[in-house]
């Protein structure tokens, strides 16, 4: 067991856990943030996806001991006051999603993807979520969703 | 903003539906308002005000719809949502014959406490049967609210209108709410007789490509699945699982998990199980136990098609689904014959949310949340297990992370239900990926035999088809062939198997659309025109020429670098053509770069849900297709891993088009399924046409050689 200090969402807090509890299980079952999914425990499917320090992280492989003193963003803490981001509009513009268990990895992925590349081709967008799953197979409005957000971000945000 | 929220009261503890004893105390408990049941097979229908009047309602209900004095509305159904956007779906028909607001309606589904008996979610039924009982309901409804305004005003109720959850004088300025109308009484109608609904011409909601109900949780993280529920007090639990199928336990030693602070082992016979207070410490429990297990040979994939042909099921009957005139004598007199056997193995539905459930014990009464399209079968399950009447346990599917037609059982219910039962406290149990892939069951391999004799103008005249394992569904040709032999062989399973989306379609169109394409090329005669030819079914008709049309066929020549192909089926009353473009590299492997899937299933209640679903079930299809399988030996899967069993990825995804025919005039078929019927013939043929090779195994191009059968020589 080990004290760890945490920043998620904004939020500083501390942990008593095993140095390698991995930071999905922190997240899902001491912290009581359970948007963040599993879906195979080995970085396989991407349903674990978070924010570390920005880039999307497998949250189901990373111990918590390294996960200690990163910004950790969840899908919990994209909303600001109510509002949406980009990437979150433009799902719910496109449907992008069926039984939406995928979704919120889907959205931290193309979160980090839109914050390194601003305006993706088709094959960047591929190329940089295809370590999601969506067992539903939702894939063609999940570029498109993608594609719309990369316009409503240029845009300022929404539209 | 839409307010179609899943009932989850009971999840914070408070709720309508707390501790519900009976139908009648149900009805109670609504309150204020107007309530209309359905009950088809009841040989009355009542009216009464205030209660029930001292009778029961009949045992048939199948739904109903509560109006409430505010002018809510609640539907509610035993039918589940699980991706499918049946909760949608099924409001918009609602709202449409009630002439309400799709907002103001509110989906109770799947909750056994609160919704009346369903067998379950599957099999494309619940737009082709539950659709019209909410239509009926909401219609008679509506008539009701009408003739009460009537009688308020001393009015004719001809002379009325009903929109916007308003009742309305035609010539005139008065109007009600429906909430008003029932000014505080409680009104209840049962509903037996046929009522006269909205015709889809006239759809106003329905019909129109509404968004997801609620969509704004999913792209939030607010919405919880069924591995998302906390209980207070809430614990977690862990199973061993044996080293294979049919183990026997030899010894365990659990003493290193008895160890751990706050772990609790469990064991009832082979039953092992811990709980503890966190996930991690739960894991670290099973994982300290020493177990010794006798696992005994069993078959694996080598030698597996050969077994299913020769393990009979016993008890099965040996009798065709099909049989007409004499297929000896017509293979007799055919110039062109052609016979082949074609196969498909066993696959793994690997929804992305593995089996989960929280069970909890209150006062004797037992509480599950667990994702499963049959919440009442789960029930069942647990009534048996723990001696219950149904009164006693409580079963709740949040909408969950899909099934595919794989979420039908309820082991991780019953799990969770007797560790909790022993804890004394609630306990989540979430399966792990292998153990999903493992201990869940799977689409059931088969072996399907077909010989086909035609004329040489390309005249079919005799066509058999013997399936072992997979299953009957759309087992029978729809194209017109008058002598004809048509089995489904049930086998001992090594595996254990069950339903999966679209069932043995997939399979069974498979090999007869890849034969159909093999007579088709034995004669010469051009793969469309061969099947227009032998095909008088105008819907199947319909959809060919039309993806033919989308896709270009006509004009599309095949090289050996591109191969184009088609392939059509009818399940469950849908109907369904494909194109396929494949291109085959110069390493052979093979990339599916175009797909046009024409559709018809009647009246469209949701066109974007359907396109949605459509698309969906392409991709699907596209796993099993190309290389999708499961692979075991003595008693264990071998690939329970994403990195070792692969599904459909962003890279798998060609260009997809889907041609949707609204048929206004017939009624809505299910459409969660045949979508995957029609794709792989459409790709086999399409590599067929490029390469002159025919893969009658399903994957067609597996990452690596599939033990037991010929190896393809395609990679994907």
């Amino acid at each position: 067991m080990g004290q760890y200090s945490l920043s998620i969402n904004g939020r500083s807090l501390q942990v008593n856990v095993p140095g390698e509890e991995t930071l999905l299980s922190v997240l899902r079952n001491r912290l009581g943030l359970t948007g963040t999914k599993y879906g195979c425990g080995e970085g396989q499917c991407g349903a674990c996806t978070v924010l570390l320090n920005g880039q999307a992280t497998r949250a189901c492989l990373s111990p918590i001991s390294a996960a200690a003193g990163a910004k950790i963003v969840t899908i919990e803490g994209l909303e600001q006051n109510g509002k949406l981001t980009p990437v979150q509009e433009a799902f719910l513009e496109e449907g992008a999603f069926q039984c939406g268990y995928c979704t919120a990895g889907m959205i931290m992925a193309a979160t980090s993807l839109l914050s390194e590349t601003r305006d993706p081709s088709e094959e960047q967008i591929v190329a940089g979520m295809n370590g999601n799953v969506c067992r539903c197979g939702t894939y063609p409005r999940i570029v498109e969703a993608v594609r719309l957000a990369s316009r409503m971000a240029a845009q300022g945000g929404t539209r | 903003m839409n307010s179609l929220k899943p009932e989850q009261a009971s999840a914070d503890g408070t709720g309508p539906g707390e501790l519900l004893v009976d139908r009648r105390e149900f009805l109670k408990g609504l309150g204020a308002g107007l309530v209309v049941a359905l009950a088809p097979g009841a040989a009355w229908e009542q009216e009464s005000g205030r209660g029930f009047g001292g009778h029961e309602l009949p045992r048939d209900i199948s739904a109903w719809i509560a109006i409430d004095t505010d002018g809510g509305v609640k539907v509610f159904t035993g039918k589940v949502e699980v991706g499918q956007n049946i909760r949608t779906s099924l409001a918009q028909l609602v709202a449409e014959e009630l002439r309400v607001p799709f907002d103001s309606i509110t989906m109770v589904m799947g909750d056994t406490d609160l919704v009346p008996w369903d067998m379950g979610t599957f099999g494309s039924r619940s737009t082709p049967t539950m659709g019209p009982q909410l239509r009926t309901m909401a219609a008679a409804a509506r008539q009701m609210l009408m003739e009460k305004a009537a009688a308020q005003w001393n009015v004719r109720a001809a002379g009325l209108s009903a929109a916007d959850g308003r009742i309305r004088e035609v010539q005139g300025s008065r109007s009600i709410s429906y909430g008003e109308i029932t000014r505080g009484e409680m009104l209840v109608k049962i509903v037996s007789g046929e009522q006269s609904l909205t015709p889809p011409a006239e759809w106003k909601i329905a019909g129109t490509p509404v968004h997801k109900a609620d969509g704004r949780d999913f792209v939030t993280g607010k919405h919880q699945y069924p591995s998302d529920i906390t209980r207070p007090g809430m614990q977690f639990g862990a199973v061993l699982r044996s080293d294979g199928f049919n183990a026997k336990l030899v010894s365990v030693d659990t003493g290193g998990a008895e160890k751990m602070p706050g772990v609790k082992v469990v064991r009832e016979g082979d039953f092992i199980g811990v709980v503890a207070p966190d996930a991690f410490a739960a894991q670290r429990g099973i994982a300290a136990m020493q177990a010794k297990w006798n696992v005994p040979p069993q078959q694996g994939n080598e030698g597996l098609f050969e077994y299913l042909k020769t393990s009979p099921e016993p008890g099965e009957q040996d009798r065709p689904q099909h049989a007409s005139g004499s297929v000896a004598q017509a293979m007799a007199s055919a110039v062109v014959k052609v016979e082949e056997r074609y196969t498909v193995q066993y696959i793994a539905h690997a929804p992305l949310e593995p089996r989960a459930a929280v069970a909890e014990w209150n006062s004797g009464k037992l509480t599950v949340w667990t994702g499963t399209q049959r919440p009442f079968g789960v029930r069942d399950e647990l009534m048996q297990a723990f001696g219950l009447p149904a009164t006693q346990v409580r079963v709740i599917q949040p909408d969950c992370g899909s099934g595919y037609g794989g979420k039908h059982t309820g082991e991780a219910a019953l799990e969770a239900a007797r560790l909790a039962k022993s804890a004394g406290s609630p306990v989540k149990v979430v399966w792990t990926r292998e153990e999903e892939f493992t201990w869940a069951y799977l689409r059931p391999a088969g072996l399907i035999e077909v010989r086909a004799g035609a004329r040489r103008d390309g005249t079919l005249v005799a066509w058999e088809h013997h399936n072992y394992n997979s299953g009957p569904s759309a087992i029978e040709t729809p194209y017109d062939v008058p002598n004809q032999v048509i089995q489904f062989h049930p086998s001992k399973s090594p595996l254990r198997q069950g339903s999966y989306r679209a069932l043995a379609a997939t399979a069974n169109n498979f090999a007869r659309e890849s034969h159909m394409d093999a007579v088709a090329h034995a004669i010469g005669i051009d793969p469309l025109a061969f099947r227009l030819k032998n095909l008088s079914n105008p819907r199947l008709r319909a959809v060919l020429q039309a993806a033919a049309d989308k896709f270009g066929w006509s004009q599309s020549t095949s090289t050996p670098k591109r191969g184009f192909g088609i392939a059509c089926g009818t399940d469950k009353g849908g109907h369904i053509a494909t194109c396929a473009e494949v291109e085959i590299d110069s390493g052979k492997k093979i990339h599916v770069r175009h797909v046009v899937a024409a559709w018809e299933s009647g009246a469209i209640v949701n066109p974007d849900g359907l396109r949605n679903q459509q698309t969906g079930a392409i991709i699907q299809a596209l796993g099993g297709a190309l290389f999708e399988h499961i692979l075991f030996g003595d008693g264990r899967i071998q690939n329970a891993h994403f990195a070792e069993y692969r599904v459909p990825r962003f890279r798998d995804t060609p260009k997809i088009e889907i041609v949707l025919i609204d048929r206004k005039d017939l009624t809505s078929a299910g459409a969660g399924e045949i979508g995957l019927i029609a794709l792989a013939p459409a790709v086999g043929n399409a590599l067929f046409a490029a390469s002159g090779v025919r893969v009658r195994n399903m994957p067609m191009a597996p990452d690596s050689k599939v033990p037991g059968i010929p190896e393809s020589p395609f990679r994907s």
